[in-house]
């Protein structure tokens, strides 16, 4: 069984802070990781590989810095990586990215389950998923929890939802979007990591034209919708301090409270 | 595509600086400079006066959409039952019509349904688009994404609002490759832009760090999701609306998927999207012990409490009852914050609530920004004391 992941490389937004003064992000010294959503994936690949045999091809779109997301997922395990790098790609929304994933799976061909995260913490659209499985007229199942069973043309999962979850029985070749409670993905083996960073490594870097896309169905030209503005959250109450000692303050909210009918 | 600098053009005004949503420009020797973060977004272009940001990709062009009419809206089912945020959706819906003249209509797929179309035109359905069926029955990514698309190709919306919930989320994105639109996720406000009639999505990005505003001017209709309990359910008193029957046929084969059985988990603690008020605890109140009388304090309110990321992490709430962007959203009528310093992931969880009080010892904490009235001061006292208060009875 031949299983193909989607990785992004995020920058690892519980260290993200913002600059007091301008309001930008402050980006220096933050470190990059595997989107956490698609390491429980990559480790699902694996065990999976290990009931059915087949090969683990890891796919990540992004800058050239991005191979250290493949290499570190194939010192997990994956056999085999692709990144997608090309300027053209840059600026890409959601439907372009589908676009240029779909175009590379396409090319790769033969596959039997695509394997992502649910949701990107920098983005956390969660749309990816579904919009490549439509793109390549696949069966989807997002919010994997368990995987129960796997046949040869069938794959039976359990997908969360808020308050229980579903046992789903899916054709394949399907794509699953998995999330944390799916498993405890491993750490990456030195070993691997060491062979992963070799230059015979079996990682091989597409650009646009290696994926046959037009330059104007990709990146920032190719997207439907565009970041037209960005601000700093601001929040529109007064913020009243009320003064005075603990029964003076409680005092005053409480007569605030009753002002406006709240007790 | 690609973006630079006209250096000689150039006055070092910094408009660009300020637009730049990748803080990837910066001033070099009195110039603008375009550092390797660029993601050749575009943003910059428009706000320079002196045209010396330049690129080399041809302006796109808008196509017409004026056909395009319809705020619509899908009304999630689960087993019959209506889920809340589609109510919130239609109430949106309502303004965003009202303000473009345009009418609201609700899409409602399942199996033995028919009877929710009215429900629907309370809270503001001017249509119902109704297809019932029974392998429309659960929730299935194919069957339901078919109908969606061909009822968006036969009507032809301006707007498609869907719940962020975890059938919202699966069913978007996969409409919206179909159909050939953009998508803006989980967004926190929508409005109508004056000038160009679209729809202005904003959403938090970096984990709340940011907000975005999107639009999406190329493709109909604008597609977004929202998440639940960010918007309000409006009724509308006398309101009469449509339904409209939307025949449909599809084979299991073509579904792909088969649910094998729906099981319910039982909620671990309480239902804070309907709590009235909500009292919260952060890392201020310092033990599980003190945060028991928060409990308390909200059984005196007739609410419930809840907490941060903190107060998850250190067991003093379950997860479902943590507020915050990797929380629940919350609006209640009141929403009372004690030792919460604030942190924007904690306030895009509740800044939507109708009143907000903020207890804490730190004058300078962010929580005070977005309270409505604020004690400064150590919260335990601040709770005994309301506590006290609020046993002995309204009279003074």
């Amino acid at each position: 069984m031949n299983i193909i992941v989607l990785v992004k490389q995020v920058p690892d937004t519980t260290e993200v802070k913002l600059d007091p003064k301008t309001g930008n992000l402050i980006r220096e010294g933050i470190e990059s990781i595997i989107n956490p959503d698609d390491r429980h994936a990559i480790e699902a690949a694996i065990n999976l590989r290990e009931s059915t045999g087949g090969k683990i091809t890891v796919v990540s779109m992004g800058p050239p810095q991005a191979i250290d997301a493949i290499s570190e997922a194939m010192g997990m395990g994956a056999d085999k990586g692709i990144l997608l790098s090309d300027m053209a790609f840059a600026g890409a929304d959601t439907w372009a990215t589908s676009y240029t994933l779909g175009k590379a799976i396409k090319r790769i061909g033969k596959y039997d389950l695509i394997l992502c995260g649910r949701q990107a913490i920098d983005g956390d659209t969660a749309q990816i998923g579904a919009q490549v499985a439509d793109y390549l007229n696949l069966p989807q199942v997002t919010y994997v929890s368990e995987i129960e069973k796997i046949e040869k043309k069938t794959i039976v999962v359990k997908r969360q939802l808020e308050d229980g979850f579903e046992r789903v029985q899916c054709a394949l070749p399907a794509l699953l979007t998995v999330i944390g409670q799916l498993n405890r993905p491993r750490y990456p083996m030195i070993g691997n990591l060491i062979d992963a960073c070799k230059e015979k490594a079996p990682i091989k870097v597409w650009n646009a034209a290696d994926i046959g896309a037009k330059a104007n169905d990709l990146g920032l030209e190719g997207s439907l919708t565009h970041v037209i503005k960005t601000f700093a959250p601001k929040f529109k109450r007064e913020g009243e301090i009320i003064e005075g000692d603990t029964k003076e303050a409680v005092n005053v909210v409480l007569g605030k409270l009753r002002e406006n009918r709240l007790i | 595509m690609t973006i630079w600098i006209e250096v000689d053009l150039c006055n070092g005004c910094k408009r660009c600086i300020r637009a730049c949503p990748y803080d990837a420009i910066e001033l070099r020797d009195g110039k603008a400079y375009i550092l390797d973060r660029c993601t050749s977004c575009g943003a910059c272009l428009e706000v320079c006066k002196e045209k010396a940001i330049q690129t080399d990709a041809e302006p796109r062009v808008i196509p017409d959409f004026s056909d395009r009419k319809g705020v619509w809206v899908f009304a999630e089912q689960r087993n019959g039952k209506l889920s809340q945020v589609g109510l919130e959706l239609l109430g949106k819906a309502q303004e965003l019509a009202g303000t473009l003249n345009q009418q609201v209509s609700a899409l409602l797929l399942g199996y033995q349904i028919s009877g929710i179309s009215d429900i629907l035109i309370k809270y503001g359905a001017d249509n119902v688009y109704l297809a019932e069926r029974k392998t429309l029955k659960d929730y299935r990514t194919n069957s339901y994404t078919k109908v969606v698309e061909e009822l968006v190709n036969q009507y032809r919306p301006n707007i498609l609002l869907m719940g962020a919930t975890h059938i919202g989320r699966d069913l978007a994105p996969r409409v919206s490759r179909r159909v050939g639109v953009g998508l803006t996720a989980d967004c926190t406000e929508l409005s109508i832009d004056s000038d160009e009639g679209i729809l202005l999505q904003t959403r938090p990005a970096f984990g709340g760090n940011v907000m975005a505003t999107i639009a999406n001017r190329y493709s109909r209709p604008q597609m977004a999701t929202v998440r639940p309990g960010v918007m309000e359910a409006l009724e509308k008193p006398g309101n009469k609306g449509n339904v409209i029957r939307h025949k449909f046929s599809m084979t299991e084969k073509e579904i792909g998927t088969k649910v094998l059985e729906i099981v319910k988990e039982k909620k671990k603690g309480v239902d804070l999207s309907k709590a009235k008020v909500i009292v919260a605890g952060g890392r201020g109140v310092g033990d599980a012990g003190r945060f028991k009388v928060l409990k308390k304090l909200a059984n005196a309110l007739g609410g419930e409490v809840a907490g941060t990321r903190v107060a998850f992490e250190e067991g003093w709430i379950p997860v479902s009852q943590q507020v915050g962007q990797t929380g629940q959203s919350v609006r209640p009528e009141l929403y009372i914050a004690c030792g919460i310093s604030g942190a924007i992931q904690h306030r895009a969880g509740m800044m939507n609530s109708r009143y907000i009080i903020a207890i804490n010892k730190d004058p300078r904490a962010p929580i005070f920004q977005v309270a409505d009235w604020g004690i400064v001061g150590d919260l335990h006292e601040v709770v005994h004391e309301m506590l006290r208060r609020l046993n002995k009875g309204p009279s003074k």
